[in-house]
């Protein structure tokens, strides 16, 4: 139990892995029969990790890593795309700096930098507002990337330039949502899936009710959770009641943060500005329907799509094979661990990424790179 | 990114664009307060809200906040999220 004495309350963590292993044991789950548990946020594989989580419970209990980080799942090929728009001369590209060093199949947004383009790392769309107001004379693009804790913040800064009458900011929305990757998961034959935890600010953006059918038609449990060590630790103890009990329910263990219906201003904005498109592609799932969201044509003026004739709405769809040897698809749908790509370490480290999930810290193979993989002896500290 | 980070309300800077600024781990920062701005604007000033990109979406209570904080610093998002703030300022003066 190496990590637990960095909890903030050891004693009550103590507490409730005793009863996790409890409740394995009832379950009857070995580790050559695991129950497998889907943690869907980047944010909640990341605090596994850094607490050595996967090594403090059961082993048989097996977390397979979710799609939930938005930088792993970004495909080349729009990565290509905002390297073409970054260097249209005219144009200011502005990001958030996770993006920077994805790879795409001429260069990452950071090459693409050192080569000249004018590309901007912001914290927020609203710098980017800022940029546009600053340079009238110059195109400011906003790279929208991630899933719904993201989402409001791009389109409530479309309204605010559409009230302004900007006229050179854009958006090239790349914005995507968590259910539809979870639905294909759980549809796919290979994949053996038992529970979920639920990512924590997704859900209070959108509430918990859009989880309804993974209990409803999939007859699974989803515990929505919070990223804090206990709050892992107590999701994971409710998931495994529910299928000790042979109950499936959407159940919040965030309810602190997480109103069970989300926060109806940034839904109302996302759904004034955003529309589902018919469907995405997600790098290592291949395309999902209606898993990508695109400005509505009200907003078209705000689109960088419609704008520079680039990306989905361009009609330009390109699709690029992924670089040899990388085993990200695979990883990504948990049939094989980060350990298990030849290029784990090599060939591929968060120095020198070639697939994406070793990008961010958030992502399956940086978090094993980082700390260390599950149940390997010792984590690399 | 995904991650939130808690600050607290000190003073309302634009309330017809429902700008507001922030006191992040000691860092002052201009963020939106639309998604929690359910009455008088004034009756936000020191509350504490979840931040994501600039955007307050979530009021939390001050235990909450430092918690969440500690969550974070553990992470080591907490350090990442201050330095997009600087970078994100830096952009703007054209530096980054
Ligand atoms: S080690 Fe690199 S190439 Fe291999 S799966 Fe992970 S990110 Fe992809």
């Amino acid at each position: 139990m190496k990590y637990v004495e960095e909890f903030r309350d050891p004693k009550a963590a103590k507490g409730v892995l005793a009863a996790i292993a409890q409740v394995t044991n009832e379950i009857g789950a070995t580790r050559e029969k695991p129950v497998h548990i889907m943690e869907i946020c980047g944010g909640h594989t990341h605090a596994i990790f850094r607490y050595g989580l996967d090594k403090l419970t059961p082993e048989g209990i097996e977390f397979i890593h979710g799609p939930g980080c938005p930088v792993c799942v970004l495909p080349m090929s729009r990565v290509d795309e905002c390297v073409e728009l970054a260097e249209r001369p005219e144009v200011i590209f502005t990001t958030f700096g996770d993006a920077m060093r994805v790879p795409g199949t001429r260069k990452s947004l950071m090459q693409a930098k050192a080569d000249g383009a004018d590309i901007r790392m912001v914290y927020s769309p609203l710098d980017a507002l800022e940029l546009a107001r600053r340079n009238p004379d110059r195109e400011v693009v906003f790279f929208g990337l991630g899933f719904e804790t993201t989402t409001p913040s791009t389109a409530l800064s479309i309204q605010q330039a559409a009230a302004e009458g900007l006229t050179n900011f854009t958006v090239f929305c790349n914005h995507i949502t968590v259910p539809p990757p979870i639905k294909a998961l759980l549809d796919d034959p290979h994949m053996v899936l038992d529970g979920f935890v639920g990512p924590g600010h997704v859900s209070m953006v959108i509430g918990i009710h859009p989880y309804d059918f993974i209990a409803r038609d999939y007859g699974k449990p989803i515990v929505v959770a919070g990223f804090e060590p206990l709050d892992l630790l107590q999701s994971v103890l409710m998931v495994l009641e529910q299928i000790r009990d042979g109950r499936a329910e959407v159940e919040n263990q965030y309810a602190r943060i997480v109103p069970d219906n989300g926060n109806p201003v940034s839904i109302a904005a996302i759904d004034e500005v955003y529309e589902a498109r018919p469907s995405f592609e997600w790098r290592g799932l291949g395309e999902i329907d209606a898993s990508g969201l695109r400005i509505r044509p009200k907003y078209a003026a705000f689109d960088a799509e419609e704008k520079f004739g680039i990306g989905y709405g361009g009609g330009q769809i390109r699709s690029v094979q992924e670089p040899d040897g990388c085993a990200c698809g695979q990883v990504m749908t948990g049939r094989i661990k980060p350990v298990a790509c030849p290029q784990f370490g090599t060939g591929c480290t968060p120095e020198m990424p070639l697939g994406a999930l070793m990008v961010s810290s958030e992502g399956a193979c940086a978090a094993y790179y980082q700390y260390g993989g599950a149940r390997s002896p010792e984590p690399a500290e | 990114m995904c991650l939130g980070i808690p600050g607290q309300i000190v003073e309302i800077t634009d309330p017809a664009r429902l700008m507001a600024m922030a006191d992040v781990s000691g860092v002052r920062r201009e963020v939106n307060i639309a998604c929690i701005a359910d009455g008088p604007l004034e009756s936000l000033i020191g509350e504490w809200a979840l931040i994501h990109v600039g955007f307050a979406m979530s009021r939390i209570d001050e235990d909450e906040a430092a918690k969440t904080l500690e969550a974070l610093r553990g992470l080591g998002e907490a350090q990442e999220t201050l330095e997009a703030m600087a970078a994100g300022d830096a952009a703007l003066e054209g530096r980054a």
